[in-house]
Protein backbone atom coordinates (compact mmCIF):
# COMPACT_ATOMS: atom_id res chain seq x y z
CA UNK A 1 0.00 0.00 0.00
CA UNK A 2 1.46 3.36 -1.08
CA UNK A 3 -0.29 6.57 -0.10
CA UNK A 4 -3.56 4.80 0.47
CA UNK A 5 -3.73 2.65 -2.67
CA UNK A 6 -2.31 -0.73 -3.68
CA UNK A 7 -0.09 -1.64 -6.65
CA UNK A 8 -3.03 -3.58 -8.13
CA UNK A 9 -5.28 -0.53 -7.82
CA UNK A 10 -2.65 1.63 -9.55
CA UNK A 11 -2.40 -0.97 -12.34
CA UNK A 12 -6.15 -1.15 -12.85
CA UNK A 13 -6.51 2.64 -12.87
CA UNK A 14 -3.61 3.02 -15.33
CA UNK A 15 -5.19 0.36 -17.57
CA UNK A 16 -8.59 2.07 -17.46
CA UNK A 17 -6.99 5.37 -18.49
CA UNK A 18 -5.80 3.73 -21.72
CA UNK A 19 -9.37 3.37 -22.97
CA UNK A 20 -10.84 6.29 -24.89
CA UNK A 21 -14.49 7.24 -24.64
CA UNK A 22 -16.64 6.24 -27.61
CA UNK A 23 -14.37 3.45 -28.80
CA UNK A 24 -15.24 -0.26 -28.98
CA UNK A 25 -13.27 -2.56 -26.72
CA UNK A 26 -13.16 -6.38 -26.86
CA UNK A 27 -12.83 -7.28 -23.19
CA UNK A 28 -11.15 -10.30 -21.63
CA UNK A 29 -12.27 -11.43 -18.17
CA UNK A 30 -10.36 -10.61 -14.98
CA UNK A 31 -8.12 -7.55 -14.85
CA UNK A 32 -9.15 -6.28 -18.32
CA UNK A 33 -12.83 -6.47 -17.45
CA UNK A 34 -12.32 -4.63 -14.16
CA UNK A 35 -10.32 -1.89 -15.89
CA UNK A 36 -12.80 -1.55 -18.78
CA UNK A 37 -15.70 -1.20 -16.37
CA UNK A 38 -13.74 1.33 -14.33
CA UNK A 39 -13.17 3.36 -17.51
CA UNK A 40 -16.91 3.28 -18.20
CA UNK A 41 -17.62 4.39 -14.63
CA UNK A 42 -15.16 7.32 -14.85
CA UNK A 43 -13.86 9.06 -17.98
CA UNK A 44 -15.37 6.87 -20.71
CA UNK A 45 -19.13 6.45 -20.15
CA UNK A 46 -19.66 5.69 -23.84
CA UNK A 47 -17.01 3.00 -24.11
CA UNK A 48 -18.57 0.07 -25.99
CA UNK A 49 -17.81 -3.19 -24.20
CA UNK A 50 -17.81 -6.31 -26.36
CA UNK A 51 -17.62 -9.71 -24.66
CA UNK A 52 -16.91 -12.94 -26.53
CA UNK A 53 -20.06 -14.54 -25.09
CA UNK A 54 -21.88 -12.41 -27.68
CA UNK A 55 -22.75 -9.35 -25.58
CA UNK A 56 -22.27 -6.15 -27.59
CA UNK A 57 -22.39 -2.84 -25.72
CA UNK A 58 -22.77 -4.37 -22.27
CA UNK A 59 -23.34 -1.82 -19.47
CA UNK A 60 -23.14 -3.84 -16.26
CA UNK A 61 -23.77 -2.00 -12.98
CA UNK A 62 -21.56 -4.51 -11.17
CA UNK A 63 -18.43 -6.41 -12.18
CA UNK A 64 -19.33 -9.51 -14.18
CA UNK A 65 -18.01 -12.69 -12.57
CA UNK A 66 -17.34 -14.30 -15.91
CA UNK A 67 -17.58 -13.53 -19.59
CA UNK A 68 -21.05 -15.09 -19.72
CA UNK A 69 -22.49 -13.42 -16.61
CA UNK A 70 -26.23 -12.71 -17.01
CA UNK A 71 -25.70 -9.04 -16.13
CA UNK A 72 -23.86 -8.62 -19.46
CA UNK A 73 -26.79 -10.01 -21.48
CA UNK A 74 -29.34 -8.00 -19.46
CA UNK A 75 -27.58 -4.68 -20.17
CA UNK A 76 -26.24 -5.22 -23.71
CA UNK A 77 -27.33 -3.36 -26.84
CA UNK A 78 -27.51 -6.76 -28.50
CA UNK A 79 -26.78 -10.37 -27.64
CA UNK A 80 -25.52 -12.30 -30.66
CA UNK A 81 -24.24 -15.83 -31.20
CA UNK A 82 -20.57 -16.66 -30.68
CA UNK A 83 -19.94 -17.30 -34.42
CA UNK A 84 -21.41 -13.86 -35.10
CA UNK A 85 -19.28 -12.03 -32.53
CA UNK A 86 -16.10 -13.47 -34.01
CA UNK A 87 -17.02 -13.46 -37.72
CA UNK A 88 -19.01 -10.25 -38.09
CA UNK A 89 -17.67 -8.03 -35.33
CA UNK A 90 -14.07 -9.00 -34.61
CA UNK A 91 -12.69 -10.44 -37.87
CA UNK A 92 -13.45 -7.47 -40.20
CA UNK A 93 -11.67 -5.05 -37.87
CA UNK A 94 -14.64 -3.27 -36.31
CA UNK A 95 -13.15 -3.28 -32.81
CA UNK A 96 -10.76 -0.52 -31.76
CA UNK A 97 -9.05 -2.09 -28.77
CA UNK A 98 -8.50 -5.67 -27.69
CA UNK A 99 -7.95 -5.81 -23.96
CA UNK A 100 -6.16 -8.98 -22.82
CA UNK A 101 -4.40 -10.59 -19.89
CA UNK A 102 -1.45 -13.03 -20.12
CA UNK A 103 0.19 -15.89 -18.26
CA UNK A 104 3.50 -15.28 -20.06
CA UNK A 105 4.58 -12.36 -22.22
CA UNK A 106 7.83 -11.74 -24.13
CA UNK A 107 9.63 -8.60 -25.31
CA UNK A 108 7.62 -8.58 -28.56
CA UNK A 109 4.31 -8.82 -26.76
CA UNK A 110 3.64 -12.42 -27.76
CA UNK A 111 1.27 -14.01 -25.24
CA UNK A 112 1.12 -17.52 -23.82
CA UNK A 113 -2.00 -18.84 -22.08
CA UNK A 114 -1.60 -22.49 -23.15
CA UNK A 115 1.20 -24.43 -21.45
CA UNK A 116 4.21 -23.65 -19.27
CA UNK A 117 7.35 -25.78 -19.34
CA UNK A 118 8.01 -29.23 -20.74
CA UNK A 119 6.58 -29.96 -24.14
CA UNK A 120 3.07 -29.39 -25.38
CA UNK A 121 1.93 -32.98 -24.81
CA UNK A 122 3.63 -33.22 -21.42
CA UNK A 123 3.63 -29.73 -19.90
CA UNK A 124 4.71 -28.71 -16.41
CA UNK A 125 1.56 -26.61 -16.15
CA UNK A 126 -1.52 -26.83 -18.31
CA UNK A 127 -3.21 -23.41 -18.63
CA UNK A 128 -6.79 -22.80 -19.89
CA UNK A 129 -5.80 -22.21 -23.52
CA UNK A 130 -6.52 -19.73 -26.25
CA UNK A 131 -10.19 -18.80 -25.90
CA UNK A 132 -10.83 -15.76 -28.06
CA UNK A 133 -7.38 -14.25 -27.64
CA UNK A 134 -5.54 -15.28 -30.88
CA UNK A 135 -8.06 -13.54 -33.11
CA UNK A 136 -8.51 -10.60 -30.71
CA UNK A 137 -4.73 -10.05 -30.81
CA UNK A 138 -4.73 -10.42 -34.61
CA UNK A 139 -7.70 -8.27 -35.60
CA UNK A 140 -8.27 -5.37 -33.18
CA UNK A 141 -6.84 -2.01 -34.28
CA UNK A 142 -4.64 -2.10 -31.20
CA UNK A 143 -4.13 -4.36 -28.22
CA UNK A 144 -3.69 -3.40 -24.58
CA UNK A 145 -2.37 -6.05 -22.20
CA UNK A 146 -2.77 -5.82 -18.45
CA UNK A 147 -0.69 -8.22 -16.38
CA UNK A 148 1.23 -8.31 -13.09
CA UNK A 149 4.96 -8.06 -13.76
CA UNK A 150 7.40 -10.75 -12.58
CA UNK A 151 10.21 -12.86 -14.03
CA UNK A 152 7.81 -15.79 -14.22
CA UNK A 153 5.43 -13.81 -16.41
CA UNK A 154 7.80 -11.51 -18.31
CA UNK A 155 9.91 -14.16 -19.94
CA UNK A 156 12.62 -13.99 -22.60
CA UNK A 157 10.73 -16.46 -24.77
CA UNK A 158 7.16 -17.58 -24.22
CA UNK A 159 6.83 -21.38 -23.99
CA UNK A 160 3.94 -21.32 -26.47
CA UNK A 161 2.68 -18.54 -28.73
CA UNK A 162 -1.06 -18.49 -28.07
CA UNK A 163 -1.59 -14.94 -29.37
CA UNK A 164 0.82 -13.06 -31.59
CA UNK A 165 2.24 -9.70 -30.62
CA UNK A 166 5.02 -8.54 -32.92
CA UNK A 167 6.20 -12.11 -33.62
CA UNK A 168 10.00 -12.10 -33.95
CA UNK A 169 10.24 -8.36 -34.45
CA UNK A 170 9.82 -5.62 -37.08
CA UNK A 171 7.77 -6.62 -40.13
CA UNK A 172 6.54 -9.90 -38.66
CA UNK A 173 2.89 -8.87 -38.38
CA UNK A 174 2.81 -7.74 -42.01
CA UNK A 175 4.49 -10.98 -43.17
CA UNK A 176 1.89 -12.98 -41.26
CA UNK A 177 -0.94 -10.96 -42.80
CA UNK A 178 -2.28 -9.78 -39.44
CA UNK A 179 -4.54 -6.81 -39.97
CA UNK A 180 -4.65 -5.26 -36.51
CA UNK A 181 -1.92 -3.05 -35.05
CA UNK A 182 -0.69 -5.34 -32.27
CA UNK A 183 0.12 -4.81 -28.59
CA UNK A 184 0.76 -1.10 -28.30
CA UNK A 185 0.71 -0.90 -24.52
CA UNK A 186 1.32 -3.22 -21.59
CA UNK A 187 0.17 -2.05 -18.17
CA UNK A 188 1.59 -3.74 -15.09
CA UNK A 189 1.64 -3.24 -11.33
CA UNK A 190 5.04 -1.53 -11.74
CA UNK A 191 4.51 0.72 -14.74
CA UNK A 192 3.72 0.97 -18.41
CA UNK A 193 5.58 -0.52 -21.36
CA UNK A 194 5.00 0.58 -24.95
CA UNK A 195 6.11 -1.06 -28.15
CA UNK A 196 8.97 0.90 -29.74
CA UNK A 197 7.82 1.76 -33.29
CA UNK A 198 11.26 0.93 -34.76
CA UNK A 199 12.30 -2.21 -32.86
CA UNK A 200 8.82 -3.43 -31.82
CA UNK A 201 10.32 -4.17 -28.40
CA UNK A 202 8.30 -3.41 -25.30
CA UNK A 203 10.01 -0.43 -23.72
CA UNK A 204 9.47 0.85 -20.21
CA UNK A 205 8.02 4.33 -20.68
CA UNK A 206 6.40 5.00 -17.32
CA UNK A 207 6.82 3.87 -13.75
CA UNK A 208 4.07 4.00 -11.19
CA UNK A 209 4.82 6.35 -8.27
CA UNK A 210 7.40 4.89 -5.89
CA UNK A 211 8.66 2.20 -8.31
CA UNK A 212 12.32 2.24 -9.46
CA UNK A 213 13.88 1.15 -12.77
CA UNK A 214 15.86 -1.44 -10.81
CA UNK A 215 12.63 -2.98 -9.52
CA UNK A 216 11.17 -3.13 -13.01
CA UNK A 217 14.36 -4.68 -14.40
CA UNK A 218 14.41 -7.25 -11.61
CA UNK A 219 10.86 -8.27 -12.54
CA UNK A 220 11.61 -8.69 -16.26
CA UNK A 221 13.15 -11.83 -17.74
CA UNK A 222 15.02 -9.99 -20.50
CA UNK A 223 17.19 -6.85 -20.52
CA UNK A 224 14.26 -4.49 -20.84
CA UNK A 225 14.70 -1.28 -22.82
CA UNK A 226 13.99 1.91 -20.90
CA UNK A 227 12.80 5.10 -22.63
CA UNK A 228 15.07 8.17 -22.47
CA UNK A 229 12.08 10.22 -21.35
CA UNK A 230 10.94 7.71 -18.73
CA UNK A 231 8.10 9.32 -16.80
CA UNK A 232 6.34 8.73 -13.52
CA UNK A 233 2.63 8.02 -13.74
CA UNK A 234 -0.08 9.97 -11.98
CA UNK A 235 -1.38 8.29 -8.84
CA UNK A 236 -5.04 7.27 -8.81
CA UNK A 237 -7.36 10.18 -8.13
CA UNK A 238 -9.88 10.02 -5.33
CA UNK A 239 -12.62 9.69 -7.97
CA UNK A 240 -10.87 6.76 -9.64
CA UNK A 241 -10.21 4.97 -6.36
CA UNK A 242 -13.75 5.45 -5.12
CA UNK A 243 -15.18 4.15 -8.41
CA UNK A 244 -12.81 1.14 -8.45
CA UNK A 245 -13.56 0.19 -4.85
CA UNK A 246 -17.30 0.55 -5.45
CA UNK A 247 -17.00 -1.81 -8.44
CA UNK A 248 -14.99 -4.33 -6.46
CA UNK A 249 -17.50 -4.17 -3.62
CA UNK A 250 -20.17 -5.31 -6.10
CA UNK A 251 -18.26 -8.58 -6.52
CA UNK A 252 -17.98 -9.12 -2.78
CA UNK A 253 -21.71 -8.50 -2.36
CA UNK A 254 -22.56 -11.30 -4.80
CA UNK A 255 -20.50 -13.81 -2.81
CA UNK B 1 -41.19 -34.43 -33.97
CA UNK B 2 -38.96 -34.71 -30.92
CA UNK B 3 -39.80 -37.36 -28.34
CA UNK B 4 -40.51 -36.22 -24.80
CA UNK B 5 -38.40 -38.47 -22.59
CA UNK B 6 -36.98 -38.78 -19.11
CA UNK B 7 -33.39 -37.64 -18.71
CA UNK B 8 -32.24 -41.22 -18.00
CA UNK B 9 -33.96 -42.58 -21.12
CA UNK B 10 -32.74 -39.70 -23.28
CA UNK B 11 -29.10 -40.30 -22.30
CA UNK B 12 -29.48 -44.11 -22.55
CA UNK B 13 -30.93 -43.85 -26.07
CA UNK B 14 -28.74 -41.12 -27.51
CA UNK B 15 -25.29 -41.19 -25.88
CA UNK B 16 -23.15 -44.26 -26.58
CA UNK B 17 -19.67 -45.37 -25.54
CA UNK B 18 -17.05 -44.01 -27.92
CA UNK B 19 -19.29 -41.19 -29.16
CA UNK B 20 -18.24 -37.66 -29.95
CA UNK B 21 -20.41 -35.66 -27.58
CA UNK B 22 -20.89 -31.89 -27.34
CA UNK B 23 -22.50 -30.51 -24.20
CA UNK B 24 -22.52 -26.85 -25.19
CA UNK B 25 -23.29 -23.72 -23.23
CA UNK B 26 -21.36 -20.49 -22.76
CA UNK B 27 -21.40 -19.95 -18.96
CA UNK B 28 -25.19 -19.79 -19.34
CA UNK B 29 -27.44 -22.87 -19.93
CA UNK B 30 -24.77 -25.51 -19.31
CA UNK B 31 -26.40 -28.98 -19.30
CA UNK B 32 -25.01 -30.13 -15.93
CA UNK B 33 -27.84 -32.58 -15.14
CA UNK B 34 -27.33 -34.36 -18.47
CA UNK B 35 -23.58 -34.54 -17.81
CA UNK B 36 -24.26 -36.13 -14.43
CA UNK B 37 -26.55 -38.70 -16.07
CA UNK B 38 -23.72 -39.58 -18.49
CA UNK B 39 -21.46 -40.18 -15.47
CA UNK B 40 -24.16 -42.27 -13.72
CA UNK B 41 -24.63 -44.41 -16.81
CA UNK B 42 -20.87 -44.96 -16.91
CA UNK B 43 -20.18 -43.91 -20.50
CA UNK B 44 -16.57 -44.47 -21.57
CA UNK B 45 -14.14 -43.41 -24.33
CA UNK B 46 -16.09 -40.28 -25.18
CA UNK B 47 -14.61 -37.54 -27.30
CA UNK B 48 -15.90 -34.51 -25.44
CA UNK B 49 -16.33 -31.39 -27.52
CA UNK B 50 -16.96 -27.90 -26.23
CA UNK B 51 -15.63 -24.38 -26.71
CA UNK B 52 -15.40 -23.73 -22.98
CA UNK B 53 -15.08 -26.99 -21.04
CA UNK B 54 -15.73 -25.97 -17.45
CA UNK B 55 -16.80 -27.71 -14.27
CA UNK B 56 -19.12 -30.32 -15.84
CA UNK B 57 -16.30 -31.41 -18.18
CA UNK B 58 -13.92 -31.45 -15.19
CA UNK B 59 -16.38 -33.87 -13.57
CA UNK B 60 -16.77 -36.03 -16.70
CA UNK B 61 -12.98 -36.16 -17.18
CA UNK B 62 -12.33 -36.95 -13.50
CA UNK B 63 -14.99 -39.68 -13.59
CA UNK B 64 -13.13 -41.36 -16.45
CA UNK B 65 -15.76 -40.87 -19.18
CA UNK B 66 -13.47 -39.09 -21.66
CA UNK B 67 -10.65 -40.22 -23.91
CA UNK B 68 -10.28 -37.05 -25.89
CA UNK B 69 -11.17 -33.37 -25.56
CA UNK B 70 -11.74 -30.95 -28.45
CA UNK B 71 -11.85 -27.42 -27.03
CA UNK B 72 -10.68 -23.83 -27.05
CA UNK B 73 -10.61 -22.73 -23.38
CA UNK B 74 -10.66 -25.01 -20.37
CA UNK B 75 -11.07 -23.30 -17.01
CA UNK B 76 -13.35 -22.55 -14.09
CA UNK B 77 -14.80 -19.21 -15.28
CA UNK B 78 -14.06 -16.39 -12.89
CA UNK B 79 -12.27 -18.77 -10.49
CA UNK B 80 -9.18 -20.40 -12.02
CA UNK B 81 -8.03 -23.76 -13.32
CA UNK B 82 -9.81 -27.07 -13.77
CA UNK B 83 -7.85 -29.45 -11.57
CA UNK B 84 -9.28 -32.73 -12.92
CA UNK B 85 -8.54 -31.57 -16.49
CA UNK B 86 -5.01 -30.61 -15.41
CA UNK B 87 -4.46 -33.91 -13.64
CA UNK B 88 -5.57 -35.83 -16.73
CA UNK B 89 -3.25 -33.83 -19.02
CA UNK B 90 -0.26 -33.66 -16.67
CA UNK B 91 -0.56 -37.11 -14.99
CA UNK B 92 -2.97 -39.19 -17.14
CA UNK B 93 -5.36 -39.57 -14.16
CA UNK B 94 -7.72 -41.40 -14.14
CA UNK B 95 -7.00 -42.10 -17.82
CA UNK B 96 -4.90 -40.25 -20.40
CA UNK B 97 -6.68 -37.39 -22.11
CA UNK B 98 -5.84 -36.57 -25.70
CA UNK B 99 -6.30 -32.92 -26.66
CA UNK B 100 -7.33 -31.22 -29.86
CA UNK B 101 -6.97 -27.54 -29.21
CA UNK B 102 -8.43 -24.57 -31.06
CA UNK B 103 -9.33 -20.94 -30.54
CA UNK B 104 -12.93 -19.88 -29.89
CA UNK B 105 -13.21 -18.53 -33.43
CA UNK B 106 -11.94 -21.84 -34.82
CA UNK B 107 -14.38 -23.93 -32.79
CA UNK B 108 -17.31 -21.64 -33.60
CA UNK B 109 -16.52 -21.87 -37.31
CA UNK B 110 -16.15 -25.65 -37.13
CA UNK B 111 -19.70 -25.87 -35.78
CA UNK B 112 -20.93 -23.41 -38.43
CA UNK B 113 -19.50 -25.64 -41.17
CA UNK B 114 -21.10 -28.69 -39.55
CA UNK B 115 -24.47 -26.96 -39.30
CA UNK B 116 -24.15 -25.72 -42.89
CA UNK B 117 -23.41 -29.13 -44.37
CA UNK B 118 -20.01 -27.95 -45.61
CA UNK B 119 -16.73 -29.86 -45.28
CA UNK B 120 -14.82 -26.93 -43.79
CA UNK B 121 -15.01 -23.31 -42.74
CA UNK B 122 -12.74 -20.50 -43.83
CA UNK B 123 -11.58 -17.74 -41.54
CA UNK B 124 -8.77 -15.39 -40.66
CA UNK B 125 -7.16 -16.85 -37.61
CA UNK B 126 -4.39 -18.77 -35.91
CA UNK B 127 -1.75 -17.08 -38.08
CA UNK B 128 1.61 -16.93 -36.32
CA UNK B 129 0.45 -18.90 -33.28
CA UNK B 130 1.80 -22.28 -32.18
CA UNK B 131 -1.66 -23.88 -32.35
CA UNK B 132 -1.43 -25.17 -35.97
CA UNK B 133 1.80 -27.05 -35.12
CA UNK B 134 -0.09 -29.18 -32.62
CA UNK B 135 -3.51 -29.44 -34.23
CA UNK B 136 -3.75 -31.20 -37.56
CA UNK B 137 -7.26 -29.79 -37.98
CA UNK B 138 -5.92 -26.29 -38.68
CA UNK B 139 -4.69 -25.83 -42.25
CA UNK B 140 -4.52 -23.14 -44.89
CA UNK B 141 -6.48 -22.65 -48.09
CA UNK B 142 -5.95 -20.25 -51.00
CA UNK B 143 -8.89 -18.03 -51.89
CA UNK B 144 -9.95 -18.99 -55.47
CA UNK B 145 -10.80 -15.34 -56.20
CA UNK B 146 -7.97 -13.31 -54.67
CA UNK B 147 -5.27 -15.94 -54.07
CA UNK B 148 -5.01 -14.84 -50.46
CA UNK B 149 -4.01 -17.54 -47.96
CA UNK B 150 -6.65 -18.11 -45.32
CA UNK B 151 -7.20 -20.59 -42.50
CA UNK B 152 -9.42 -23.63 -42.96
CA UNK B 153 -10.93 -25.72 -40.18
CA UNK B 154 -12.94 -28.90 -40.81
CA UNK B 155 -16.63 -29.21 -39.99
CA UNK B 156 -17.36 -30.48 -36.52
CA UNK B 157 -20.11 -33.09 -36.53
CA UNK B 158 -20.76 -34.51 -33.07
CA UNK B 159 -22.56 -37.86 -32.84
CA UNK B 160 -24.74 -36.19 -30.26
CA UNK B 161 -25.16 -32.65 -28.94
CA UNK B 162 -26.78 -31.96 -25.58
CA UNK B 163 -28.00 -28.48 -24.61
CA UNK B 164 -30.19 -26.98 -21.92
CA UNK B 165 -32.91 -24.43 -22.73
CA UNK B 166 -35.69 -22.49 -21.06
CA UNK B 167 -38.70 -24.36 -22.43
CA UNK B 168 -40.30 -26.57 -25.04
CA UNK B 169 -43.82 -27.38 -26.13
CA UNK B 170 -45.32 -30.87 -26.33
CA UNK B 171 -44.18 -31.29 -29.94
CA UNK B 172 -40.59 -30.73 -28.80
CA UNK B 173 -40.12 -27.26 -30.27
CA UNK B 174 -37.47 -25.61 -28.08
CA UNK B 175 -37.02 -21.97 -27.10
CA UNK B 176 -33.84 -20.53 -25.60
CA UNK B 177 -32.72 -16.96 -25.02
CA UNK B 178 -30.07 -14.83 -23.32
CA UNK B 179 -26.47 -15.81 -24.09
CA UNK B 180 -27.02 -18.65 -26.55
CA UNK B 181 -23.36 -19.13 -27.51
CA UNK B 182 -22.94 -21.74 -30.19
CA UNK B 183 -25.79 -24.04 -29.10
CA UNK B 184 -27.92 -23.72 -32.23
CA UNK B 185 -24.95 -24.53 -34.46
CA UNK B 186 -23.90 -27.45 -32.24
CA UNK B 187 -27.39 -29.00 -32.39
CA UNK B 188 -27.69 -28.53 -36.16
CA UNK B 189 -24.18 -29.97 -36.71
CA UNK B 190 -24.90 -33.17 -34.75
CA UNK B 191 -26.40 -36.49 -35.86
CA UNK B 192 -28.52 -36.71 -32.72
CA UNK B 193 -29.60 -34.19 -30.11
CA UNK B 194 -30.99 -34.10 -26.61
CA UNK B 195 -32.37 -30.90 -25.10
CA UNK B 196 -33.12 -30.59 -21.39
CA UNK B 197 -35.59 -27.81 -20.53
CA UNK B 198 -36.82 -26.00 -17.45
CA UNK B 199 -40.46 -26.56 -18.38
CA UNK B 200 -42.78 -28.01 -21.00
CA UNK B 201 -45.63 -25.70 -21.94
CA UNK B 202 -48.75 -25.92 -24.10
CA UNK B 203 -47.95 -22.78 -26.00
CA UNK B 204 -44.54 -21.11 -26.62
CA UNK B 205 -44.80 -17.35 -26.06
CA UNK B 206 -42.30 -15.46 -28.26
CA UNK B 207 -39.38 -13.83 -26.38
CA UNK B 208 -37.02 -11.12 -27.71
CA UNK B 209 -33.76 -12.54 -29.01
CA UNK B 210 -34.91 -16.13 -28.73
CA UNK B 211 -33.44 -19.05 -30.61
CA UNK B 212 -35.96 -21.64 -31.78
CA UNK B 213 -34.99 -25.22 -32.43
CA UNK B 214 -37.97 -26.79 -34.21
CA UNK B 215 -39.02 -30.21 -32.91
CA UNK B 216 -38.10 -31.82 -36.23
CA UNK B 217 -34.37 -31.11 -35.77
CA UNK B 218 -34.30 -32.37 -32.18
CA UNK B 219 -34.42 -36.07 -31.23
CA UNK B 220 -35.45 -35.87 -27.61
CA UNK B 221 -36.53 -33.30 -25.04
CA UNK B 222 -36.41 -33.99 -21.30
CA UNK B 223 -37.95 -31.79 -18.64
CA UNK B 224 -35.21 -31.14 -16.07
CA UNK B 225 -35.97 -28.10 -13.92
CA UNK B 226 -32.70 -26.63 -12.63
CA UNK B 227 -30.82 -28.80 -15.13
CA UNK B 228 -28.20 -26.10 -15.65
CA UNK B 229 -27.25 -25.72 -11.98
CA UNK B 230 -24.68 -24.41 -10.91
CA UNK B 231 -24.74 -22.45 -14.18
CA UNK B 232 -27.88 -20.42 -14.80
CA UNK B 233 -30.95 -20.20 -16.96
CA UNK B 234 -31.90 -16.64 -17.85
CA UNK B 235 -35.30 -15.73 -16.33
CA UNK B 236 -35.39 -19.01 -14.35
CA UNK B 237 -32.30 -19.14 -12.14
CA UNK B 238 -29.08 -17.29 -11.29
CA UNK B 239 -25.53 -18.64 -11.37
CA UNK B 240 -24.44 -20.36 -8.16
CA UNK B 241 -21.10 -18.58 -7.89
CA UNK B 242 -20.40 -20.15 -4.49
CA UNK B 243 -20.49 -23.57 -6.12
CA UNK B 244 -17.88 -22.58 -8.73
CA UNK B 245 -15.62 -21.20 -6.00
CA UNK B 246 -16.13 -24.28 -3.81
CA UNK B 247 -15.34 -26.57 -6.77
CA UNK B 248 -11.74 -25.36 -6.75
CA UNK B 249 -11.10 -27.04 -3.38
CA UNK B 250 -13.22 -30.14 -4.11
CA UNK B 251 -11.43 -30.82 -7.39
CA UNK B 252 -7.84 -30.27 -6.22
CA UNK B 253 -7.68 -33.62 -4.43
CA UNK B 254 -8.49 -36.95 -6.14
CA UNK B 255 -10.13 -38.52 -3.07
CA UNK B 256 -12.23 -35.47 -2.25
CA UNK B 257 -13.31 -35.35 -5.86
CA UNK B 258 -14.28 -39.04 -5.90
CA UNK B 259 -16.25 -38.71 -2.68
CA UNK B 260 -18.07 -35.73 -4.14
CA UNK B 261 -18.97 -37.62 -7.34
CA UNK B 262 -20.21 -40.64 -5.37
CA UNK B 263 -22.35 -38.54 -3.09
CA UNK B 264 -23.69 -35.88 -5.45
CA UNK B 265 -23.84 -37.73 -8.77
CA UNK B 266 -23.64 -41.54 -8.60
CA UNK B 267 -25.80 -41.98 -5.50
CA UNK B 268 -28.49 -39.58 -6.64
CA UNK B 269 -31.86 -41.10 -7.54
CA UNK B 270 -33.31 -39.67 -10.74
CA UNK B 271 -36.85 -40.22 -11.95
CA UNK B 272 -36.94 -42.86 -14.72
Amino acid sequence: MTDGYTADEMMTVAAARQLRDGTACFVGIGLPSTAANLARATHAPDLVLVYESGCLGAKPDRLPLSIGDGVLADTADAVVSVPEVFNYWLQPGRIDVGFLGAAQLDRYGNINTTVIGGDYRDPAVRLPGAGGAPEIAASCREVVVVVRQSRRTFTDRVDFVTSVGYGDGPGARARLGLRGGGPKTVITDLGVLEADPATCELTLTRLHPGVTVAQARAATGWPVAVADDLATGTPPSATELTALRALEATVRSTR
Amino acid sequence: MAKLVSLADGVADLVRDGDTVALEGFTHLIPFAAGHEIIRQGRRDLTLVRMTPDVIYDQLIGAGCARRLVFSWGGNPGVGSLHRFRDAVQNSWPVPLELEEHSHAGMANRYVAGASGLPFAVMRGYTGTDLPRHTDNIRTVDCPFTGETLTAVPALRPDVTVVHAQRADRAGNVQMWGITGVQKEAVLAADRSLVTVEEIVDELTPVPGQVVLPGWVVDAVARVPGGAHPSYTQDYSVRDNDFYRAWDAVSRDRDTFQEWIERHVRDVEVPA
